[in-house]
């Protein structure tokens, strides 16, 4: 909502003085607590330990070793012409070579059950870019995008700020998991036609942030006959397709609508990025991959706003082109995503704690309706400030991500070493021993 | 219902216009001095081609800026995962110092009210998102650079006025075409937020005076609004009278810390200075901290790769290497410019007086054959197919005077652009008989016109 500005004379925007980037929310709030103390191991071992941040960070020894041995990927190699043709592209194609390699790796890591055209490969300045583009391509300030609740709460700047466009919630619960269901989406539908909104789409992330879990083949063909039905465009982010533990478990919209010979594939576009599968967040790269020619080409004009820098886009075309190290990089983040995700379910269990099932990511969904003295948003935050300042944890209050029901909360567990991981888990168990003593005292 | 939104369908984009049209000819047919020595050469994309053996030297020199090397210590993960929207800090404080030094330092910047952006192109779109509401006005002095048509409209909503500059005084802006610029929003119903300049002028390649300077503050001050200085090419200048920033400008009026000091707002790159438009490097210098906060936030959607961030930082730190490579650069871009100058001069072929950027501002009135744009038209497109050089019609820098063309001179080789000159030196004598020949019947017959007809040929 805009703030009124008082005085003429610094005449800036709504939008810039709005509150839409969501920065005040808790989701940033637990942020600063960590900077103001972060955890660590020697320095600091009372510190916070940061659990908010949906990072990657352990396969990095893969791409390190990558570099190593590959020298020429960072500096142009000995050719003259390597670096000055370089430097001077800013084509908003994008570089083939790179655009060629990035659709086979989305290949790869569908197990070669989707093909991907690099020519409709649009890149953009990471996911955050991509996701905003396509609002602005597919919607008209004042028309709105269903979001299914929970989402990841940088949705609410990505898609709305600038654009002017709105999220209306399709609501999920744990009755079934947080599953999207035809009646929650048709409920959503109808809740935006009576407030006389134009709804444009339908936004889905899959494998879903902060589920951590995909979506099944049949929920996902019952919407694409939702958007189809009601002539909508589906927007699938699946930026975190490389971070299913098992290849198998993971269905891309991409699969479905090959299998059905892309029909009525023009209303679907994929958003993939590489900040959560190669744990590159800093190197922005992400790309939006459509089945719609006129959107592949806005797309690729608006991107003008937002380019990958050329030398990024010159050393991962290198990396990613070289298809036994992406081999072997998937399979081996896979794996080591699943062991850390197993061990903290266990040490989880250990403290009396139930996580939604997941299947993918780098969080869990995590269960502490039980903990609440009041089942609502405010009974919740407590229960956040409490395990931010007693525990020492940042994690992130489902409220922030918009869940129906309060008492989840979603705890990262790869943007650290196993070693922390034991530590988090440890103040987690202590937290609710004290808890129950606390609960048999009263 | 349609399926895409208002953006999608509508020109703003400007991908229509000649400018884009040209570049798809010569895509088509690009010259190659041994493989296609017919072929159409490109002097329609202002790219600084002069300097690359410099940064390539600088390269080889210093291997750890490239293999995320800091000390000997692997700064690999670091690098991958900083994606903080204020900005590598060592980043920002060589280019807030860069700056400085193009501005022979009578300036300082504070690398805290710095926004990187993903080039120009980002920072022009962003200051529209946080100055202006869809369907208000910036006023922009023509001729101006084509892609502010995209950049400052298309997403933004914001419309663009026009302030009329004219070859009678060598384009500058006046009081009177400001005023008239205003007055013109007035009248459809506009509200102006803001003047934007480029400084020096893109397609002229002129830095302004003192004078134009402070009539712009004066504007803006009077009116309440914004100005945003685009210096992009500020490292470009290579002669006098040399460049005066806004930020100088304002200093040299006691109006540092001033509230119109808090409306001016200057867009940086390192696209046209050190030739990196691939790189995506753009910067908001902001004294608001408002616009300062709200583009910062808004970067999230344009933000510089990190692995370029640190490979830049540690250039721009290199003192000795900046010091040198602002020196040797200003020297090549005085030799080009003066080698396309007298060319064009050998073929009777005038230029604006400029003394920086990547282009010159190319006079070929005498050669339409109506004063007219649609004679500019047919004159560019004898210019691209038959001459075989691309260079960009006034028209589509929104000049109101037909016949002037922008013409870049430091995106080829020196023979390249011999070999251009050659080229124009031929079709001017080709031309010359024929176009004597009709002047000489334009002449007879105007001759037997009124006067009052003549008096309408303008």
């Amino acid at each position: 909502m805009a703030i009124e500005i008082e005085e003429p004379s610094a005449g800036l925007s709504r939008v810039a003085v709005s509150e839409t980037h969501g920065e005040d929310s808790p989701y940033f709030a637990g942020w600063k607590a960590y900077d103001e103390d972060p955890y660590d191991e020697s320095k600091n071992p009372s510190g916070v330990i940061q659990m908010g941040l949906a990072e990657n960070q352990v396969s990095f020894d893969l791409l390190e070793e990558y570099l190593e041995q590959h020298s020429e990927a960072a500096n142009w190699g000995n050719g003259i012409s390597g670096f000055r043709e370089n430097a001077l592209f800013q084509d908003y194609h994008g570089l083939k070579s790179f655009r060629k390699a990035m659709a086979s790796f989305m290949e790869q890591i569908r197990g070669g059950r989707a093909k991907f055209d690099p020519d409709r490969v649009v890149l953009t300045a990471g996911a955050t870019a991509a996701n905003e583009l396509l609002t602005f391509i597919l919607a008209d300030p004042g028309d709105a995008l269903l979001v299914p609740t929970p989402y990841y709460p940088g949705f609410d700047r990505d898609l709305r700020w600038r654009t002017g466009v709105k999220i209306v919630p399709v609501h999920c619960n744990s009755s079934n998991n947080f599953q999207i269901t035809p009646q929650a989406l048709e409920a959503a539908y109808n809740r935006a036609e009576a407030m006389n909104i134009k709804v444009r789409g339908l936004l889905i992330t899959n494998p879903s942030n902060p589920l951590g879990a995909a979506i099944d083949r049949p929920v996902l063909e019952e919407i694409l006959n939702f958007i189809t039905q009601k002539n909508i465009h589906l927007v699938s982010d699946e930026i975190y397709s490389g971070s299913v533990f098992s290849s198998s478990e993971f269905v891309s919209i991409a699969e479905i609508l090959e299998a059905q010979n892309y029909k009525n594939s023009e209303r679907v576009h994929i958003v993939y990025s590489l900040s959560k599968d190669l744990g590159l967040p800093g190197f922005r790269v992400g790309t939006i991959y459509s089945y719609n020619d006129k959107v592949v080409t806005t797309a690729r004009r608006m991107s003008s706003f937002s380019l990958v820098s050329s030398q990024t886009q010159h050393l991962l075309a290198s990396m990613l082109s070289d298809t036994k190290f992406t081999e072997n990089y998937i399979k081996t983040n896979r794996e080591r995503l699943r062991k850390r995700y197993e061990s903290i379910i266990e040490g989880l269990r250990n403290a009396g704690i139930e996580c939604l099932k997941g299947n993918a990511g780098l969080f869990c969904w995590m269960n502490l309706s039980p903990l609440l003295e009041n089942p609502t948003r405010e009974g919740e935050l407590t229960l956040w400030n409490s395990i931010l300042h007693e525990v020492k944890l940042n994690i992130s209050p489902g409220s922030s991500c918009h869940c129906s029901e309060p008492g989840w909360f979603r705890v990262c567990f790869a943007n650290m070493n196993q070693q922390t991981l034991e530590v988090a888990l440890k103040r987690i168990h202590d937290f609710m021993e004290q808890t129950k003593i606390k609960k048999n005292l009263l | 219902m349609k399926l895409l939104s208002r953006k999608t369908t509508c020109n703003s984009h400007g991908q229509d216009s000649s400018y884009f049209l040209g570049w798809q000819e010569y895509e088509k047919n690009a010259y190659d001095e041994v493989l296609n020595p017919t072929g159409i050469i490109q002097m329609g994309l202002a790219e600084n081609q002069l300097s690359f053996d410099l940064l390539e030297s600088w390269l080889a020199k210093n291997p750890e800026a490239v293999g995320f090397k800091r000390d000997g210590e692997s700064i690999f993960r670091e690098m991958a995962l900083f994606q903080d929207y204020h900005g590598l800090p060592i980043f920002k404080n060589a280019l807030a110092e860069f700056m400085a030094e193009i501005r022979g330092n009578k300036v300082r910047f504070d690398p805290n009210k710095l926004v990187l952006t993903a080039g120009a192109t980002s920072a022009n779109e962003t200051l529209m998102f946080c100055l202006a509401e869809p369907g208000e006005a910036f006023l922009l002095p023509t001729p101006y650079y084509p892609g502010f048509d995209r950049d400052l409209k298309w997403r933004t909503g914001v419309e663009i006025v026009p302030i009329q500059c004219s070859s009678s005084n060598s384009f500058q802006i006046t009081e009177s075409a400001l005023e008239k610029a205003y007055r013109l929003a007035q009248k459809r119903k506009l509200k102006v937020k803001g003047v934007l300049i480029t400084n020096p002028s893109n397609p002229l390649g002129t830095t302004m005076n003192l004078i134009e300077l402070n009539l712009l503050i004066s504007f803006v001050a009077a009116k309440g609004i914004h100005l945003i200085s685009d210096e992009i090419y500020s490292g470009t200048v290579f002669n006098s009278p040399g460049f005066i920033s806004i930020t100088e400008a304002l200093m040299d009026r006691n109006l540092h810390g001033s509230e119109v000091s808090n409306r001016v707002h200057i867009v940086y790159s390192l696209s046209k200075d050190l030739g990196l438009p691939g790189f995506r490097v753009g910067a908001i210098y902001s004294n608001n901290d408002t616009v300062v906060a709200a583009a910062t936030k808004m970067s999230s959607f344009g933000l510089v790769s990190s692995q370029t961030q640190y490979l830049l930082s540690a250039m721009l730190s290199d003192k000795n290497f900046t010091s040198n490579y602002a020196t040797e650069n200003q020297k090549r871009l005085k030799k080009r410019h003066d080698m396309l100058v007298s060319g064009l001069q050998e073929a009777g072929i005038g230029c604006l007086k400029s003394n920086a950027g990547l282009f010159c501002w190319v006079d070929m009135r005498h050669l339409l054959s109506s004063k007219t744009f649609g004679a500019e038209k047919e004159l560019w497109k004898k210019m691209l197919y038959q001459v075989g050089l691309n260079i960009s019609p006034g028209s589509s820098c929104h000049c109101t005077e037909p016949g002037w063309f922008r013409v870049c001179f430091a995106n080829m080789s020196e023979e390249t652009l011999n070999h251009s000159m050659q080229r124009i030196k031929d079709f001017v004598d080709s031309t010359t008989d024929v176009v004597s020949r009709r002047h000489r019947l334009v002449v007879r017959n105007s001759r037997r016109r009124s006067s009052h007809d003549r008096d309408s040929e303008r």
